[in-house]
This record gives structure tokens, sequence and C-alpha cells, in this order.
């Protein structure tokens, strides 16, 4: 009988852990829907990257107050999971604070940390909930943040302040317990664990039985912990993936010059046949060439996209730095570049819910072009960058508006007219204005 | 100006044997437009002065494709791109100087991967190297003390972070720098990029161009420091807008430089 809270952990634990991971298999299923990109390359400057812009934070504090929040609660949340880790520990081996004879002096600095930052974190959520539900921060208030992203960032927020409360008021009750002597806490006189933050709230729990603070103590302890289980396999469906996919997603950023759009290979094949005076027109085409279906040129719907992209899709959290420094946002146009990345991962979700339940992909009928994303969006973008480099965890939302943009052009001849005119006048005479090529050293006779 | 200025094109070197030292590449603007003609003579005239042996391709040139690759047709960008790198091997041009960001970035950036690999340098920064090397000196002139604000080029500065080559050049001729509010990584675009310059911008409130200029008159600067013939010409607009004209100019880093010399 006694071993029954043990097995009931390690049920909850494996189901918690076992749901979360059959989760991150589809999104890893859903993000190799896409094309294969090859990121190999730069693997130490690769590295350097995710450790200046991930782990240290150095793109978040560009924005010095919501910069320096964030770190706050980033720095609290990887501190205290190592506190996580005893409680799983204690929880399957039904003992008490285990790492406390171990590290001596330092688990009482540890536990002190904790909960300094403990107190930091629910401080710094609070602060979070006010600009985002009362300062009326445009980012924060816009169209496409209305319903579900809205509520899910403040889901968040609450299940930060009942986790960090748990684990005070655990905290609390323990330290009162211990100081009792009370069984199954008391180490021999000896206090496990020191309480800056927790011993003024146990002064709430004083007065109360040894056997209501154990209630008290069990149950905070165990709501915390499947509080934990939950958040874990609430990420998969929230904008808070990025703790886990920040790191990944910068790895894979580009590197090369903002600038430098990429190089489409099956076009330069094209175009070097065409400018060859040597090619046979009527030559048969390579047979290996011949068996593979070709691939649309640009994208039209997420299997266009290549696997960083649909990467950049899930990592996306939502902040909106990125449209509040666009300038056909600022301007009021349609497009937003986090509404870019929200519609592709909506998108990548509505294709992943069909082969959940098919068992493959069956075309759904709609695309991530028209039936998520405007033509009227795609072709307000100025391609200044500004949202590359104003987000935290290197996303590149203008690399999808290119992609759709080519395919609308390629594949559907589909420019906008006036934009038309100037490309047929660089086709015919090298310019995008109607002049003559022989004119242009005219200048030079002004001079 | 008395002294005749010659712009010889790449063609006549090679007829008489020589290579130049530096291309410099016009761009469809600068050979066109009115406007970004005269910081295209501007930069001719302080090259000739600096003693510098260019060359231009003139008739030869063509677009470099950059409209064409942001607007989404990629097959018009590589057909322009071949050719002209057909052109620049044929010369066996090795050094590109542009004055327009968006060539620069072309390029330098999207060329080499097409079999085009050459230096390329923005005017600002061969301005600057000139400088350095005494081939060319600034005075402050008529710039002397004057507030002037810089708009950082989207395609000179995020795309390619190149920030500080105008702001010194700004420095050297004794101006008052003044930022603008977003500037340098935060800058804000013109409206211009990505072949918005050739169509009209869709529904909104209000055009880019206006508050970006709005943005530099609030600094209370006389003239607009600008390094890109596209961002000229919305600047330009957006001094019109505001009904600004003959208080504030807009002028290529170039121009101030050559007339600041009375070139």
């Amino acid at each position: 009988m006694e071993y029954i809270p043990q097995i009931i952990f390690a049920l909850i634990l494996i189901a918690g852990v076992g749901y979360f991971t059959s989760n991150i298999r589809k999104m890893i299923r859903n993000i190799k829907l896409g094309r294969e990109v090859d990121r190999s390359d730069n693997k130490k400057e690769r590295w350097a990257q995710m450790a200046r812009i991930a782990l240290g934070q150095s793109k978040m504090v560009r924005r010095p107050v919501a910069g320096f929040l964030h770190v706050v609660v980033y720095v609290g949340f990887v501190i205290i999971n190592i506190e996580v880790l005893e409680i799983i520990i204690d929880g399957l081996f039904g003992t008490h604070r285990i790492f406390a004879p171990y590290l001596g002096g330092v688990y009482d600095f540890l536990i002190g940390t904790f909960e300094i930052l403990a107190l930091l974190v629910l401080v710094t959520v609070v602060v979070f909930w006010i600009r985002r539900n009362a300062m009326n921060i445009k980012r924060f208030t816009m169209g496409e943040l209305k319903g579900w992203p809205k509520n899910d960032a403040n889901y968040i927020l609450y299940f930060e302040v009942v986790l960090m409360s748990l684990f005070l008021i655990m905290n609390a009750t323990d330290f009162i317990l211990q100081t009792r002597g009370v069984e199954g806490y008391a180490h021999a006189g000896e206090i496990f664990g020191s309480f800056p933050v927790s011993q003024y709230v146990a002064v709430f729990f004083e007065t109360m039985t040894d056997s209501t603070l154990i209630i008290i103590e069990r149950a905070a302890w165990w709501i915390h912990i499947v509080g934990i289980l939950i958040f874990l396999n609430y990420l998969y469906w929230s904008k808070h993936l990025h703790i886990m996919l920040a790191f990944p997603n910068v790895y894979f950023a580009k590197l090369k010059p903002k600038g430098q759009f990429t190089n489409m290979e099956a076009v330069t094949a094209e175009v070097k046949l065409m400018m060859d005076p040597d090619a046979d027109p009527f030559a048969a085409p390579d047979p290996a060439a011949m068996e593979e279906e070709p691939a649309s040129l640009g994208a039209s719907d997420i299997f266009d996209l290549d696997q960083v992209q649909l990467l950049n899709a899930y990592t996306c959290t939502e902040c909106g730095r990125c449209t509040s420094e666009c300038p056909a946002n600022i301007t009021g146009k349609k497009l937003s570049p986090r509404a870019i990345m929200m519609k592709t991962r909506d998108r990548l979700e509505e294709v992943g819910a069909v082969i959940n339940k098919e068992g493959e992909w069956k075309d759904d009928g709609k695309k991530l072009l028209n039936d998520h994303i405007t033509t009227e969006e795609l072709w307000a973008c100025t391609t200044c960058n500004a949202c590359v480099e104003a987000c935290p965890i290197g996303i590149d939302p203008l690399s999808i508006i290119m992609d759709m943009r080519r395919y609308l052009v390629l594949e559907n001849s589909a420019a906008p007219t006036d934009l038309n005119n100037a490309l047929t006048n660089i086709e015919n005479n090298g310019a995008p204005w109607p002049y003559n090529q022989m004119d242009r050293l005219n200048w030079a006779d002004e001079l | 100006m008395s002294e005749l200025i010659k712009v010889p094109t790449a063609a006549e070197f090679i007829a008489q044997g020589k290579t130049p030292e530096v291309l410099f590449w016009v761009g469809c603007s600068g050979s066109f437009d009115d406007r970004s003609k005269k910081i295209t003579k501007a930069f001719v005239k302080l090259l000739n002065k600096a003693g510098v042996e260019f060359a231009v391709l003139g008739a030869e040139e063509s677009c470099t494709g950059d409209p064409a690759k942001r607007a989404g047709n990629e097959f018009l960008f590589q057909m322009q791109a071949m050719m002209n790198i057909e052109v620049l091997n044929g010369y066996e041009i090795k050094k590109i100087v542009t004055a327009c960001p968006h060539c620069f970035n072309t390029l330098k950036n999207e060329y080499p991967e097409l079999g085009g690999n050459y230096e390329v340098i923005h005017h600002t920064s061969f301005l600057k190297d000139l400088i350095a090397n005494e081939k060319l000196t600034i005075s402050g002139g008529k710039f002397k003390g004057k507030k002037i604000t810089y708009h950082d080029p989207c395609y000179l500065g995020r795309a390619n972070e190149i920030y500080e080559a105008p702001r010194e050049l700004i420095e050297k001729l004794d101006a008052a720098l003044v930022e603008m509010k977003r500037s340098k990584r935060n800058g804000l675009c013109c409206g211009a990029g990505g072949a918005q310059m050739f169509k009209e911008p869709e529904p909104g409130n209000k055009d880019i161009n206006i508050e970006r200029t709005e943005e530099a008159l609030d600094t209370g600067a006389e003239v607009i420091a600008a390094a890109c013939p596209f961002c000229n010409t919305m600047m330009s607009d957006g001094i019109k807008a505001a009904e600004k004209e003959g208080k504030v100019e807009v002028l290529d880093i170039a121009e101030m430089i050559a007339s600041a010399e009375d070139l």
C-alpha cells in the first residue's frame, strides 16, 4: 500500500511525457512535409549564433524593458527546472529532498536561489499581464491576436503564477513541518534547504495542525508537478513552443547577408540551356529528370516551403516585434509578418490534422495561398528585412513572402499590372522604364 | 566646368589594351532618371578628381535584375544576371563600384552563384577609402555645422550591414549628424524596395515615404542625406508632399561631397 503514491506518480509521469513525445513526433512529421534544405554548413558559426542569440538572448534585450523582463522569466524557468529533477526523483522513490545530504550547503544556496527566482518570475509575470492586457501596446492588441492567440498568451501567464505559487506554498509548509520535526520531513534536527521567500509565506500556515499542513504540502507538491506535466503538453498547442524550438531555429537560421535571396537552381538550369548556343532544342530530355514530378516554382502551400521555414512557423512566439517594425504594417497595409508565420502554422496544423485522421495526406482543396495568405499581403512587402532583423529568434518571414511571390509570378503570371509593365521593360530594353538601352550613357554628355 | 570630363567605356579600355582599375556600375536609375543622373555625375566628378582609372559599360550595361528577383520573377532575373556576367567576365572585370545599393547587393551577393565573382563596393565605402588614402580631400564647405540626418537604405544597411561608411563621410563634411528615431539596423524603409518603386502601394492609411520623411523632418535637419537613388526619389517626393521644398534638401552623399568641393 505504501508504494501507491509512487506508482501513481510514475504512471502520471509516463503518460505526461508519452503524450508530449507523441505530439512532438507529429510536429517533426509535419515539418518534414517541407522541402529539404541543406543547413549543415558552418557548424561552428551556427553553434556560436545559437549560444549568442538563443541561449544568450542577445536580440531580446534590444528592447530593454521587454528584454529584461523576459530574461528574468527565462533564467527563472531554466534554473528552477533543476528543482523539478529533484521533485521527480522524490516522487518516484518516495524520498524527501534527496539532493540535500549530497549537496550540503550548496543545496541550501540552490533552494534559496530558486525561491528568489520564483518570486521574481511572479512579479515579472504580473508586469507581463499588465503590458498585454492593460497598456494598449499595439502589437498585443491588433486584429491577428484576437481570440485564441490572446487567450493562449494569458493562459501561459496564469500557468506561471499558479506553478510559482505552488512551489512557494510547498516550500513554506515543508519548512514548518521540518521545523516541527514531523515524521517524513524530519532529518535529525537538520533543516534541508533555505527559505528566504517562503518563510514569509509560512506565516499564514503556522497556526495549522501537522495533519492539515501535510495535506497542503502534499497537495501543493502534486498539483505543482502535475501542473508542469500539463504545461509541457500544452506547449504543442501554444505559441509557447519557442522555449524548446528557439534553439534549433536559431541554429538553422540563415547566415548569409540578409539581402541575399535564394538562387532557384531549377531556373538556372533552364536559363543556361536557353543561353547555350550549342544546346539542341529538340534533344530528348534526360530520363532521370523525367521520372521526378517537376516541383512547382515558388510556394503555394506548405509542401513547397522548406523545412526551416516550417520550423520557423512552429517556433514563432507571436511577440509581434516583426510587425511593429514592418513599414507596410506601420502604414496600415494588410501585411503583418507575424500573421504570415501564424497562418503558415495554421495551415501546417490543418494539413497535419488530415494526416492524423486519414493516415496520409489527402488533398483538402485548400492551400496556404489565398485560403490563408492573400496576394494583397504578399505584394505589400518592400523586402526591407526589418522583420528578419527584429525577430529575437531568427525567424525569416520574408523568405516565405518571396517564395509565394515567386509562385504567383512564375506559375500564375499574376503580378500586379504596373509591376508587369516594369518587368516587360526590363525584358525588352534592360531597364524598368521604357528607355532605349543605347541611351544609357547619354548622361555623360551633360557633364 | 571648363575641363571636359571623359567617361571611358570598358570597350575603349580593351581597345587600348588596358583594363580599368574599377568598373563604375551606373544602374538604371543613375542612367535614366533625371534626379539620379545628378548623383551619377557628381560621383564621376569625384572619381575624376581622385584620379581613379574607371570605366563604365555604357550601352552594354543592363538592369541587374534586382526588381525582377524581388518581384518574384526569378527567370527574368537570371536572364539579366547571366547576360551581365557574360559582359563583365568578357572584360575581365574584377572590381565594381556602384552608387545604387540594389545593384550593389545583387552584384555582390546574388551574382556569384551564377558565375559572376567580383569585389563589389558601394560608392560611400569607395569614397571613404579614397579619403583615407588621401586621394580625395574633403572639407565641410557649405555643409559646415549644418544639421544633417542620414537615411539608411535597406539594401545597404540591414541587407549588408554597412552603416558607418556613409556616416563617416557626413562627419568629414563637418556637418552635425542627427539620427532619426529609427536608424541603422532599425531604419525604416523608404517604401521603394522589393520592386514597390514600380507599382502602386496596397491600400493603407499612409504612404511609407511620407511616414519616413516626417520622421526625417522631426529631426529638424536641413539636409536628408541618402545613399540610394530610389530612397532619394522617395524622400524627395515626401518633401514635396510635406511642402518643404526649398527648405529641406534630399542629397546623395556623393553630391554633398562634390558640391562641398565646388565640383
